[in-house]
C-alpha cells in the first residue's frame, strides 16, 4: 500500500490501507526521535507554512518541530499578528504564501472546509490541523498510532470517546479512523453534547458514563469546548464532573488494563481526575511524542503525492 | 515475460559470501572494532549471514545493524513517498569500522545516502562496502571494498537478488 495524496484534508475520504500507511510510516519517524541526531534531509529545501487562523501552542509546535526535524524551513503564520486583521481574505493570505513559494501550508481555521478550499485555489500541499467541529486528522493518527503502538492492534478493541462529542473535531476524526480500522466505538457524555445522530457513524452512543466504560480497552477523553458553544450545554462544570468526570472509583471499575487517552490541554479535576492523569494508565504524553512522528510521516508522504485527491498518481 | 538468467545461484552466493567474510577478516585486524550495517531490502539479509561466519572466523560475536536510507535519497522530489523501515543501530559507530552491506551495487546513490546517514549516528573510524552484486553503470566515484560477483549489465535490465522467498532457493537473476 502506498501513498498518493497530495493533501491530507480529512479522514473520511482516507482507506483502511491509507491509514495503515500513514502509522506504519511513522513508527520508522518515531525511531529517528530517539537518535542523538533527530533529523533527517528527506524535506530539505522545502519550505512549510503553519498557518494557524485560530490559536494552538501544542499542534502548531509539533508540526514545527516535525518539519525541523525533515530539514524543511518554517514560517509560523498566526491570525493575530496578520493580514486577516486588515480584513484579507483567506484565498488572497494563501496565494501570497504560495507566491513566496511555500511547499506546504498547514491550516488551521474555525470554520470548517478551509483546508479543503484552499487546495483548489492553490498548488502547495495541504495539511489540515484543525478545521472547525469537522476534522483534525493528524490527532486521529496520532491516536490510532498510540493505540496501535500499545495493545498491537486495532480491530476488535472497544475505544470510548466521552465528553464533548458535537462540537469536536478531534472526536470526528477518531471516530472515522477507528471505525474504519474496525475498532468498536461508543461515545458518551451529556446528551446536549452526544446526541444519538452520531450513531449513523457506526458509533454506539450512551449517556451512561458506566455503562460506556465497563468494556473499554481504550477511554478517550475530549475536554469540554467552551469557544465552540454557542450556549451552555450542562448546567455547570461541578455537574459535569460528577457525572461524567474520570475519578478513581470509576476507574477501578473499568478493566484492569484499559488505558487513558486525553488529546489535551487537560482540565485536572474536571473531566479528568489529576492522579489518573499522571499514572502508568495514562498516554497522554505519548500522544505527544507520537504526535511529532505521525506529523512527520504525513508531510513526508503527501510530499510525494501528485495526484489531485482519490486518485492515483502512478 | 522478460528473459531472465541465473547468475548465482544458492551455493554460489553461499561460496561468495564466504569468501567476502574471509576478506573483511583479512582486511581488518582488530576484530572487535568491525560491524556490519546492512541496507534493506536485502542488504540486511546479507548483513546477517556475514556476521554469522564471520563470527565463525573470529570466534566472537559480529553486531550486526539495519539502516535504511530512504530519507537520506537525493531522489525524494517528485515520486511517490517510498515505504520508510525502520533503523535498528544497536551499537555505536563511532571509532568502528563500518563494514555497508547492500545487495547490489548500481548508480552508488544508496551508497552515498548511507554513507549520510551513517555520519548522523556517529563518525566512524572507516566506511568499507560490501556487496553481492556489481552491476556497473556508476554515477558517483564509489567503489566496494569486497564484491561477491561482477555482472556487467545494459541498463535496460533488472538484477532481481531473492534471499529467503518461502518455498524457493535464493538466487540472483539477471532480466533482460
Amino acid at each position: 500500500m502506498s501513498w498518493h495524496r497530495k493533501h491530507l484534508l480529512d479522514i473520511e475520504s482516507l482507506s483502511a490501507g491509507e491509514i495503515v500507511t500513514v502509522l506504519d510510516t511513522a513508527r520508522a519517524f518515531k525511531a529517528v526521535g530517539e537518535r542523538a541526531i533527530k533529523k533527517v534531509p528527506a524535506l530539505r529545501g522545502k519550505t512549510v507554512v503553519n498557518l494557524f487562523i485560530e490559536p494552538s501552542t501544542r499542534t502548531r509546535i509539533s508540526f514545527e518541530l516535525a518539519a525541523q526535524r525533515l530539514t524543511a524551513d518554517i514560517v509560523n503564520f498566526s491570525a493575530d499578528a496578520s493580514s486577516f486583521k486588515k480584513g484579507e481574505t483567506l484565498k488572497d493570505t494563501a496565494r501570497n504564501l504560495e507566491a513566496l513559494n511555500a511547499d506546504f501550508i498547514i491550516i488551521r481555521h474555525s470554520a470548517s472546509g478551509a483546508p479543503h478550499f484552499l487546495s483548489r485555489v492553490v498548488n502547495a500541499h495541504i495539511i489540515n490541523a484543525g478545521d472547525g467541529a469537522h476534522e483534525h486528522p493528524t490527532q486521529a493518527l496520532l491516536d490510532t498510532f498510540t493505540i496501535r503502538e500499545k495493545k498491537g492492534r486495532i480491530e476488535g478493541l472497544n475505544v470510548t470517546i466521552l465528553g464533548d462529542i458535537l462540537y469536536s473535531r478531534v472526536a470526528r476524526s477518531n471516530i472515522w479512523a477507528l471505525t474504519k480500522l474496525g475498532a468498536n466505538v461508543t461515545l458518551c457524555g451529556p446528551s446536549t453534547l452526544v446526541p444519538k445522530t452520531f450513531e449513523q457513524m457506526g458509533c454506539r452512543v450512551t449517556h451512561k458514563m458506566e455503562e460506556a466504560i465497563e468494556n473499554a480497552d481504550i477511554i478517550n477523553l475530549l475536554r469540554i469546548q467552551h469557544e465552540r458553544q454557542r450556549q451552555t450545554m450542562f448546567p455547570s462544570i461541578g455537574e459535569y464532573t460528577t457525572l461524567f468526570g474520570l475519578t478513581k472509583a470509576r476507574l477501578a471499575r473499568t478493566k484492569p488494563d484499559a488505558l487513558i487517552m486525553h488529546p489535551g490541554p487537560i482540565n485536572r479535576g474536571v473531566e479528568i481526575d489529576s492522579d489518573i492523569a499522571d499514572s502508568g494508565r495514562s498516554l497522554i504524553l505519548e500522544q505527544v511524542t507520537n504526535g511529532l512522528a505521525v506529523r512527520m510521516a504525513v508531510l513526508f508522504l503527501v510530499n510525494g503525492g501528485q495526484g489531485p485527491q482519490g486518485v492515483a498518481a502512478g | 515475460m522478460p528473459e531472465t538468467l541465473v547468475v548465482l545461484p544458492a551455493p554460489a552466493i553461499q561460496r561468495a559470501l564466504n569468501r567476502i567474510a574471509h576478506e573483511i577478516a583479512e582486511r581488518n585486524e582488530t576484530s572487535t572494532e568491525v560491524v556490519l550495517v546492512g541496507i534493506p531490502v536485502g542488504g540486511d539479509v546479507l548483513a546477517l549471514r556475514l556476521s554469522a561466519i564471520l563470527s565463525e572466523i573470529w570466534r566472537q560475536p559480529v553486531p550486526v545493524g539495519i539502516l535504511d536510507v530512504t530519507l537520506y535519497r537525493d531522489d525524494l522530489g517528485g515520486r511517490i513517498a517510498p515505504a520508510v523501515r525502520p533503523t535498528v543501530m544497536p551499537f555505536d559507530v563511532t571509532g568502528k569500522t563500518v563494514v555497508l552491506v547492500d545487495d547490489v551495487l548500481f548508480s552508488g546513490r544508496t551508497t552515498r545516502a548511507a554513507m549520510d546517514a551513517i555520519n548522523d549516528f556517529g563518525r566512524p573510524k572507516k566506511i568499507q562496502l560490501a556487496v553481492l552484486v556489481d552491476r556497473g553503470h556508476r554515477e558517483l566515484p564509489i567503489k566496494a571494498d569486497f564484491v561477491g560477483k561482477n555482472i556487467p549489465t545494459a541498463l535496460s535490465e533488472k538484477i532481481r537478488v531473492r534471499l529467503e522467498v518461502p518455498g524457493r532457493a535464493d538466487e540472483v537473476v539477471l532480466e533482460k
